[in-house]
């Protein structure tokens, strides 16, 4: 008797917790017709434009938005889209013109209003918007967007609206390639319910794109489907695209092998080796605008000192950077010769070879340069690094390898990882380096500005190294101001110079993107961006 | 929480008898065997258990051999270059992934190592990982576990919770918070950590087995007769509670040496130039389909290792039970 | 009886408030979150400073908490970064990880407990041997690799499975991801039970049993297993914690979105309130399993009495 109330409470308190696991999830939208399915993970910001700063987030930004511009996804040339024309007889005072008939999805029409109520949604402190500095040449940002203190304007002083298709843009300073950074995310137009009503906006985003958001569960996956009205000449070919949320993309891959997938973007390190022959050539590997460098404290005197700048170019000389692209990353990133890359193209920018003898692997005058400049400081260097994304591991303990071998000191160089991403950016922003560190730089547009400015100007957003050089500086200064679009690009290939006689970041590879596809995909491609380019894949 | 079934008073009038001969009470739960040939305890005084297991221990070809095997573990560990004469930290990229060739029995891994030094020079971080962690927690867990199921009450309670609260840190939020401000590159962070988080799991199973091995009709004879709380928990309960924590804990031992892998690939474990067989068994996880043997040498070693332990705690579980006499 | 659990249950909310407390601020110990916000760049100092003020990062942590707590009492546990809320969040991870969590004990209590028993008759021959070499390579491969493994051969080279689970995560498609799950516990398992077994094995009462001339398998079930599964049972019980909430490798590999996922997603973000949310509740989960399993030990051995 008393055991058997034993076993009732037991038996009670077990099922209270077996209720908990009752209810179930949704059920998956299988992809039918030429709809396809693809990978994708969560994005990590409100899928607002001027907020979305990471790839995942920028994908379906570039499957339901179309700005004034649009980058080539071949070329990364920057084309008129909703802009019919950008005027400027100064490189500072801009009137753009629309083309006519563009409207969202909901049929509202793309106005100029469109335009300036989303840059000034995404300029104004109050609305936290991550890539809110975009906006910060545009007359008035100091005001609707001060360092500190609260803002005393609501809208930037330098938008006016003309009329339904025109507006004009005043800039603080002369920025030749103002017309072409325009191709990025943040400066894509809003329709209205974006501000009348924001939860459902974000909910179930409307743009203007090729494509319209048909179903999103947080999470999970997003249901795109073609939207057949979509006034522009880049119609998607196929009836949509379902992006599922992968946790990792070795499972996205698996998935791609045992038929339940269709598009992967991101193969993983380890399968790089395998590919091919796992999915019988329907791999795609090429060039997007990103680079990896290895950056240098000069907050610290030992790396500032006079002849340092010869330790680094004999760091840059001890790595043999074509060993490591084949072995680690089996030739999805190219030995880096320059400061940019090259989807730049010669016309941009790109200059391979610019970095010479210094990028290539050379054990002796690796050895002679970093006796020559005093020694590494302390006898070893450490390279930090964030543990939790990437493989980032294997090429530091790559790079060190490398450097040991040619210094001829099995301790000449370690690896210091920092177990996530925000406390490395942490460890970054409180100048707690003491020796190089990984940094990626993933270009926004595809200019040579974009790859120097915020990496090495005095005090930029991006030069966490704290690297300055007058000389650098008043070059890009002078190279923003240039209206000629060939001699703004040779005075900034002369500021690359400067970089790279001061060897102010140590460049290591650019880095391609690849894909791996099904059989019933075809014309698939990545652009610049490692984006898939989604509307241009057919589907069987 | 779970309390003796009889009185209190039970325990407190045992106390007033102390008086009474407690090595009878002792020889009438324990020397069930008859006194063997090999009977060296001295006269007058009851053979205890723990040199009765000692004496099985010696004869027990399974003891000697995985204890031979540890000894072999902690001679490398301590000196690794009697039985290799490379350089774990010299790799050579262009020989990645490459397999067995002569110089080079196990091949090389990912970076270009050759597997083989960096096994035997891994046995010195792992083996280290592995036996003090699982000693730490072996040891803290089963005193405050032991504790709190003896004596129950209030202590039993709060331990009890406490355990709760320490189960529900997860392991990789603890070793970011908590490893990440360590700077010392030693293995000591590491085990301490392991340690802090791990003595839960041994101190559940000891109060467990001690609420059993509590209500044995001995123990309560012990108790009856006036034995001290201490000389019960030691000498009666702690042999018949050992069992389950000893078994767990050799579990644990490989399971500590494979947290240390994790620990390192979340960049708060050891770091680079350690070596250790966590670092290369997750270094070459990935690589399985390529190079499946920059997998399989470190975790044999580590296989090797586990299996050593456990047979050497079946090995004394076995000397402790005096009904398997 | 009733007023032990009473208590028990009363003793929760110190329990409750301690961890939620001890999570708090370890993840704050952790740093500033916002400098992960803005990519591989500095947020610029005005928006992070309101990103700051918005999450309550601006005030003393004494405070952040007291607020934090104040909200979790109405039933608002915040929300992660992308702007879902925490319970949201909870209300897909946990229905999906407890499923996972019951597959996986399942396997623990039926496979473990058989193997061990199974081992436990027969120690020292073959099946012994075999399970011991099984258990040693179930430890010594990291769960990635078998995971990794099974999910190629079973999903793709054989296709018998889905190599990744769907969003509805049905009890079907967790059965290889519930295995992979339970690997090591069922090694522990196992053993723990063969232990007790071949220890319970010579007791007076079994070989009382044996003597009184019950058939084997009686004998088996009624006295010698049950008296030899309190420490399984202990170890299970302290297991289901830690099964849901470290189930991140599994989670991964198999695309499932639940609780050890989004935990460690959390973590890495350093998002104080998905990690302190989901914490708090494993905290519950763990006061719930330990008490099931003392109120187990007197199901299995009766002469333990509760006050």
């Amino acid at each position: 008797m008393r055991r058997a109330s034993h076993t009732t409470w037991a038996v009670c308190t077990a099922a209270v917790v077996l209720a908990a696991a009752g209810c179930g999830g949704s059920g998956t939208g299988a992809a039918r017709g030429s709809v396809f399915s693809a990978s994708w993970s969560d994005p990590q910001n409100p899928l607002e434009p001027a907020n979305t700063n990471e790839v995942q987030g920028g994908k379906v930004l570039d499957m339901i938005f179309r700005g004034l511009k649009r980058y080539d996804p071949r070329t990364g040339r920057a084309m008129d889209m909703l802009a019919q024309r950008i005027d400027t007889t100064d490189s500072q005072h801009f009137r753009i013109t629309l083309r006519d008939g563009w409207t969202f999805s909901n049929g509202e029409k793309v106005t100029a209003r469109s335009f300036v109520d989303a840059w000034n949604y995404g300029a104004s402190l109050k609305n936290n918007q991550k890539n809110a500095y975009f906006f910060g040449y545009i007359d008035g940002y100091d005001k609707v967007h001060p360092e500190s203190g609260a803002q005393s304007a609501g809208t930037l002083s330098g938008l006016k609206v003309v009329d339904d298709r025109t507006f004009t843009v005043r800039l603080n300073q002369k920025f030749s390639s103002f017309p072409d950074t325009l191709g990025y995310a943040a400066f894509a137009p809003l329709p209205r319910a974006f501000f009348t009503d924001h939860a459902a906006w974000l909910a179930k985003p409307v743009g203007n794109g090729p494509y319209t958001i048909d179903s999103y569960t947080r999470g999970f996956q997003m249901a795109l489907r073609k939207w057949g009205a979509y006034p522009g000449a880049d119609k998607a070919r196929n009836d949509g695209v379902n992006l599922m949320v992968y946790t990792d993309n070795n499972t996205a891959y698996t998935d791609l092998l045992a038929g339940n997938l269709d598009l992967v973007d991101d193969v993983p390190a380890a399968q790089l080796k395998n590919v091919r022959s796992d999915l019988d050539g329907r791999y795609i590997n090429s060039p997007a605008g990103i680079i990896q460098t290895l950056a240098f404290p000069y907050y610290d005197k030992d790396w500032s000192r006079p002849g340092a700048e010869k330790v680094r170019t004999g760091l840059s000389m001890a790595i043999n950077r074509r060993q490591i692209t084949e072995t680690i990353f089996r030739n999805t990133r190219t030995p880096a010769t320059d400061w940019t890359s090259p989807v730049l193209g010669a016309e941009g920018g790109h200059q391979a070879g610019l970095c010479g003898r210094a990028c290539d692997y050379d054990p002796a005058g690796a050895r002679k340069l970093v006796q020559e400049g005093g020694g590494l400081p302390g006898g070893q260097v450490t390279i930090t690094y964030n543990a939790d994304s990437g493989s980032h591991r294997e090429w530091v303990d790559a790079v060190c390898n490398s450097i040991n071998n040619a210094l001829g000191n099995d301790k000449a160089c370690i690896g210091n990882p920092v177990g996530t991403f925000a406390d490395f950016r942490n460890q970054i922003g409180r100048h707690r380096m003491t020796g190089p560190f990984r940094s990626g730089w993933q270009m926004d547009y595809p200019l040579i500005q974009n790859f120097l400015q915020p990496l090495y100007y005095t005090n930029a957003s991006s030069n966490d190294g704290k690297w300055s050089d007058k000389g650098f500086d008043r070059l890009v200064d002078r190279a923003n101001a240039e209206t000629d679009t060939r001699r703004s690009v040779a005075t900034f290939q002369q500021a690359e110079r400067v970089v790279r006689d001061q060897m102010a970041a140590v460049p290591l590879w650019y880095q391609n993107g690849s894909a791996g596809y099904s059989q019933r995909l075809s014309h698939v491609a990545l652009n610049p961006f490692s984006v898939p380019v989604y509307n241009e894949i057919k589907a069987g | 929480m779970p309390e003796q079934h009889e009185p209190d008073g039970a325990v407190s009038a045992a106390g007033m008898g102390g008086a009474m001969d407690l090595a009878a009470a002792e020889a009438a739960t324990l020397e069930r065997t008859p006194g063997g040939p090999g009977g060296a305890g001295p006269r007058g005084r009851p053979r205890s258990l723990w040199s009765d297991a000692w004496r099985d221990l010696r004869r027990n070809p399974v003891f000697l051999g995985s204890a031979l095997v540890i000894l072999f573990l902690v001679l490398i560990s301590l000196w690794p270059s009697l039985i290799t004469s490379g350089n774990p930290l010299t790799c050579d990229l262009a020989k990645a992934q490459e397999g067995s060739q002569p110089g080079h029995p196990f091949g090389f891994d990912g970076q270009g190592c050759d597997v083989y030094t960096r096994t035997v020079y891994g046995a010195r971080a792992s083996v280290t990982v592995g036996v003090c962690a699982t000693l730490g927690v072996a040891v803290l867990g089963s005193v405050l576990g032991g504790l709190a199921g003896f004596f129950g009450g209030l202590g039993d309670a709060v331990l009890s919770r406490l355990t709760d609260v320490f189960f529900a840190i997860p392991v990789v939020l603890g070793g970011l918070v908590l490893l990440s401000v360590v700077t010392s590159n030693t293995v000591w962070p590491v085990v301490g950590f392991m340690v802090l988080l791990g003595w839960p799991q041994i101190s559940r199973i000891a109060r467990g087995a001690v609420i059993t091995a509590r209500q044995n009709d001995y123990v309560q004879a012990a108790r009856a007769l006036g034995a001290s709380p201490a000389r019960i928990l030691l000498r009666h309960i702690a042999p018949n509670a050992v069992a389950p924590v000893i078994v767990v804990a050799t579990i644990a031992l490989g399971t500590y040496i494979a947290l240390e892998a994790t620990l390192s690939y979340l960049g708060v474990g050891l770091k680079p130039p350690s070596v250790s067989w966590g670092i290369d068994i997750s270094a070459a996880s990935p690589y399985i389909r390529n190079a499946p043997h920059a997998l399989l040498w470190p975790s044999g070693a580590l296989a090797i290792t586990v299996l050593a332990f456990i047979m050497l705690g079946d090995a004394v579980r076995d000397a402790l039970d005096p009904r398997l006499r | 009886m009733g007023r032990y659990v009473v208590r028990r249950l009363l003793q929760m909310i110190p329990v409750f408030v301690g961890a939620t407390l001890l999570i708090f601020l370890m993840v704050n110990v952790m740093g500033d979150p916002v400098a992960g916000l803005c990519g591989e760049r500095q947020c610029d100092p005005a928006t992070a400073a309101r990103l700051k003020r918005d999450l309550g990062l601006d005030k003393p942590v004494w405070q952040q908490y007291l607020t934090y707590m104040g909200k979790v009492f109405t039933g608002d546990f915040g929300t992660a970064f992308n702007g879902q809320p925490v319970t949201e969040l909870m209300a897909t991870a946990f229905p999906v990880t407890v499923r996972l969590t019951i597959v996986a004990i399942l396997f623990e209590v039926v496979v473990g407990i058989a193997l061990g028993v199974l081992t436990g008759l027969r120690r020292g021959r073959p099946v012994d041997t075999g399970v011991l070499l099984a258990t040693l390579v179930v430890i010594s491969v990291p769960t990635f690799v078998t995971g990794l493994l099974l999910q190629l051969l079973l999903g793709v080279a054989w296709g018998w499975i889905r190599p990744s689970v769907s969003p509805a995560a049905a009890f079907g498609e967790l059965i290889v991801p519930g295995l992979v799950l339970a690997s090591v516990s069922l090694a522990y398992v196992t053993r723990l039970t063969r232990t007790s077994l071949a220890e319970n094995r010579r007791s007076d009462y079994v070989r009382t049993a044996i003597a009184k001339g019950l058939p084997p398998h009686r004998v088996i079930t009624r006295h010698l297993l049950r008296n030899s599964l309190i420490p399984v049972v202990t170890f299970i019980g302290a297991d289901i914690g830690a099964l849901m909430g470290g189930a991140i490798v599994t989670e991964r590999i198999f695309n499932i979105h639940g609780v050890g996922y989004q935990l460690y997603q959390g973590i890495v973000r350093q998002n104080t309130q998905t990690v302190v949310g989901f914490v708090t509740v494993l905290v519950l989960v763990f006061l719930i399993a330990n008490l099931l399993v003392d109120l187990l030990y007197a199901v299995l051995d009766p002469r333990i009495r509760y006050a």
